[in-house]
């Protein structure tokens, strides 16, 4: 056996190989070779580490050392200078850009302090190719644990009294849910886990099961036991590719240690797990049509009841869970239901895994405690607005949720408080904006998003929301009025009301909240056919400003048309009537003498 | 690999692969010993790197977890390289001279185990740092 004395553990989450971290992989293997070191130091590629604004990411173990945004070229400086010689390359260390200080310990980052890891606690830690690692991390200790010294009553009764409530969105309580599928007798049952994910610019799920994906299949066995399921299908799009290769290993190496299959552990428990993959329609996360599509039918939506716990895939009672919640159910056994009640509020007890992106700083991915403020997640983990510029809101839930505003920034994150406010928690996007957001465009987004995954069952959801998008477009262009502001309010809240599923339910949401917050923006746009944070093309025009404008014709330079008249030394004008709006002016004068208006 | 027939088969096969991982968990967890070993050129030119395996090794062997090697830089006493320096929480570190592999496993025995100093080998019993 090797006797490491270090380890460098590398970020192999989907977001750090894509900028390059394999390739780092590569040399400092190569590296550690070349100087005769390779008993001593290991290579360990984990899942992600969350702070993805500044991967890939490189932490060397044991001296709690956290370098960022490594590149390649780095290896051997790295291997010589920090393996090798004990000096740290200062250099790649993260510099907080507050205080400006260099910041060595990935517990000194604040990115990582109001943070608490339950559903990502492996992630960035272990291996996630090998079951060893995850076995000494207390890997299916959670499953021996219910299989020989819980009855089944008991494994509910302790997920029923932690409190956990459905990660997937909509917070319904994980133990209830079970003992539903546990009373409706039948021979056989299934358990899903629900691995689609297809709120745009979420990533938790995926981080998940590419950082730990043996923490997903220990969950579904318990699941199993407790409701009596012997088969367990894990539903994830096919555009997942990570992610599947690495539950694919997970589940090989569960089943020659005799973790999943026959007899587990001897306790004669049966239970396996088979992937099923999506075309990546946001529809099939809705669990009916999730469940019509793994029976080879189109991923359409039915109505509930009877709900899958009574009737589901091959019509026998199924319990569809999310990724993120089964990642909680290990720790709540090892742990105990009383010690998850103590993080979180009363009714949301736990933690909420969320994408940030947008306008900040830190983008990334960050669980924070439930109760947690947006204030302390935006400013404190993602160290406040890009460029310093303005909040202006924040948009959760995704195409199903709605924007927050500044005044509701100190509201702690729950499932009924963000409902509370006309959003909701959803599956944990989290998009910040700034000053430089035309939110008009925001719900245009969105909306075109939901426009284009609604599957066509219902009128109201199909036609509907087309309506609602050609609406959006006529004010965005400046021909709105009045009357169509009125006319989005109405027609959106009949799409809501009349919409089978959750998709066409939600989907004026993003509308509907944008109005209500930010109805003067919209005003200008219909009645002055103005964008007033320029982004809506029709409407703005751009203009040079003379006392800035030094003359220097580079605009003139550059203009397509060409629509910029002016001399050398002289202010420049731009003829309106030729200008094509593309911006190509705005873009080179390096004078700041362009403006959006 | 063969199947686990019951939950001491899967503890055993924890336990072996809970070694490998305590390196990390060790660097985090809050009563951890630190042994520095000196790793500049001068240090690795007298045989820090061997030194450094033996204490890995002698750790392993004695089954201890709460220790974290690392190396570090020059420590400045060059001609009394290899140069260890054993750090307890919340104790003035030691720092051991002419450390060879024997001397070691003499460290990680009496001073980490025992918590006896290596007098004949002390080259100061403190040096306080100016952070
Ligand atoms: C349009 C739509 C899309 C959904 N997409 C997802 C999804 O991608 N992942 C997910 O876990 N749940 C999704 N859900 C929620 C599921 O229907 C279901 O409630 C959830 O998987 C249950 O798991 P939980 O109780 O663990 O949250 C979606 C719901 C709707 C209406
Ligand atoms: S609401 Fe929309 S997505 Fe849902 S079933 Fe109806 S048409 Fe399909
Ligand atoms: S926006 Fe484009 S077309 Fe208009 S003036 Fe500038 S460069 Fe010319």
């Amino acid at each position: 056996m090797n006797n490491y004395r270090m380890h460098l553990l590398v970020c192999g989450g989907t977001g750090c190989t894509s900028s390059d971290s394999l390739k780092l992989v590569d040399e400092l293997k190569e590296s550690i070779e070349k100087h005769g070191i390779s008993n001593e130091v290991e290579v360990v590629i984990t899942g992600c580490f969350g702070f993805c604004e500044k991967g890939p990411i490189l932490k060397v173990y044991p001296d709690d050392v956290f370098y960022v945004t490594v590149k390649p070229e780095d290896a051997e400086e790295i291997v010589e200078e920090h393996v090798i010689k004990g000096r740290q390359v200062e250099r790649l260390l993260y510099v907080e850009p507050n205080l400006k200080v260099k910041l060595e310990g990935q517990k000194d980052l604040p990115f990582y302090k109001k943070q608490i890891r339950i559903a990502l606690r492996n992630c960035g830690f272990i291996n996630p190719e090998d079951i060893n690692e995850c076995l000494a991390a207390d890997g299916y200790q959670a499953l021996a644990k219910c299989l020989c010294e819980m009855s089944k009553e008991e494994v509910i009764e302790t997920v029923i009294k932690s409190g956990l409530r459905g990660r997937g969105g909509g917070g319904f309580p994980t133990g209830l849910k079970w003992k539903y599928t546990s009373n409706n007798a039948s021979d056989v049952k299934y358990i899903i886990c629900n691995a689609d994910e297809g709120d745009p610019g979420a990533f938790m799920d995926r981080s998940i099961l590419e950082g730990d994906p043996h923490s997903v299949l220990e969950a579904m066995a318990i699941a199993g036991y407790a409701i009596g399921a012997e088969h367990g299908y894990i539903y994830i799009r096919a555009e997942y590719p990570l992610a599947i290769h690495r539950l694919e290993i997970a589940i090989t190496q569960a089943r020659e240690l005799g973790l999943l299959g026959i007899d587990i552990l001897g306790t004669g428990f049966n239970f396996d797990v088979e992937l099923r993959y999506g075309a990546g329609a946001f529809v099939c996360g809705e669990e009916t049509a999730l469940i019509h599509s793994i029976e080879g039918a189109r991923g359409e939506p039915s109505t509930k009841p009877p709900f899958p716990a009574q009737c589901g895939v091959w019509d026998k009672p199924t319990c569809v869970n999310n990724v993120e919640t089964l990642a909680n159910i290990p720790p709540i056994f090892l742990r105990g239901a009383d010690w998850f009640r103590t993080i979180g509020t009363e009714k949301s007890p736990g933690t909420k895994v969320f994408a940030l992106a947008g306008k900040v700083n830190n983008v990334g991915l960050v669980e924070v405690p439930m109760g947690t403020t947006l204030r302390e997640v935006i400013y404190d983990i993602g160290g406040g607005i890009k460029n310093n510029k303005e909040f202006k809101a924040v948009q959760t839930g995704g195409p199903s949720g709605g924007c927050i505003t500044k005044e509701n920034l100190d509201i702690p994150i729950d499932y009924e408080s963000l409902n509370s406010i006309g959003s909701m928690m959803g599956s944990g996007g989290m998009i910040v904006m700034d000053e430089d957001n035309c939110m008009v465009n925001i719900a245009k987004y969105y909306l075109e998003f939901t426009k284009e995954e609604s599957c066509g069952k219902c009128t109201p959801c199909r036609v509907g929301n087309k309506r609602l998008l050609e609406i959006l477009d006529k004010i965005t262009q400046g021909n709105g009025t009045e009357q169509d502001l009125a006319d989005l309010v109405e027609l959106g809240e009949i799409i809501k009301d009349t919409s089978l599923c959750g998709l066409g339910q939600t989907a004026p949401n993003p509308v509907l909240s944008t109005l209500h917050y930010f109805y003067d923006e919209y005003l200008a746009h219909v009645r002055e056919k103005k964008c007033p944070a320029a982004v809506c093309e029709s409407l703005l025009s751009y203009i040079i400003l003379p006392e800035k404008c030094v003359g220097c014709t580079a605009c003139a330079k550059v203009c397509p048309v060409p629509c910029i008249l002016g001399e050398v030394k002289k202010t420049h004008v731009i003829d309106q009537s030729k200008c094509i709006k593309c911006g190509a002016c705005y873009n080179t004068c390096k004078f700041s003498a362009i403006a959006k208006r | 690999m063969s199947k686990l027939k019951s939950i001491e088969e899967l503890q055993k096969i924890r336990q072996a692969a809970k070694d490998n991982l305590d390196l990390r968990s060790t660097a985090e967890s809050e009563d951890r010993i630190i042994i520095r070993v000196g790793m500049a050129t001068c240090g690795i030119a007298s045989g820090a790197r061997t030194t450094m395996n033996a204490i890995v090794d002698e750790l392993r062997e004695q089954n201890i977890t709460n220790v974290s090697v690392t190396q570090t830089g020059c420590m400045g006493y060059c001609a009394e390289e290899p140069l260890v320096e054993v750090v307890f929480k919340d104790k003035p570190s030691v720092i051991y001279g002419h450390v060879d592999a024997q001397r070691g496993r003499e460290i990680v025995n009496e001073h980490i185990k025992n918590g006896r100093l290596l007098q004949n080998a002390i080259i100061t019993k403190s040096f306080e740092k100016i952070d």
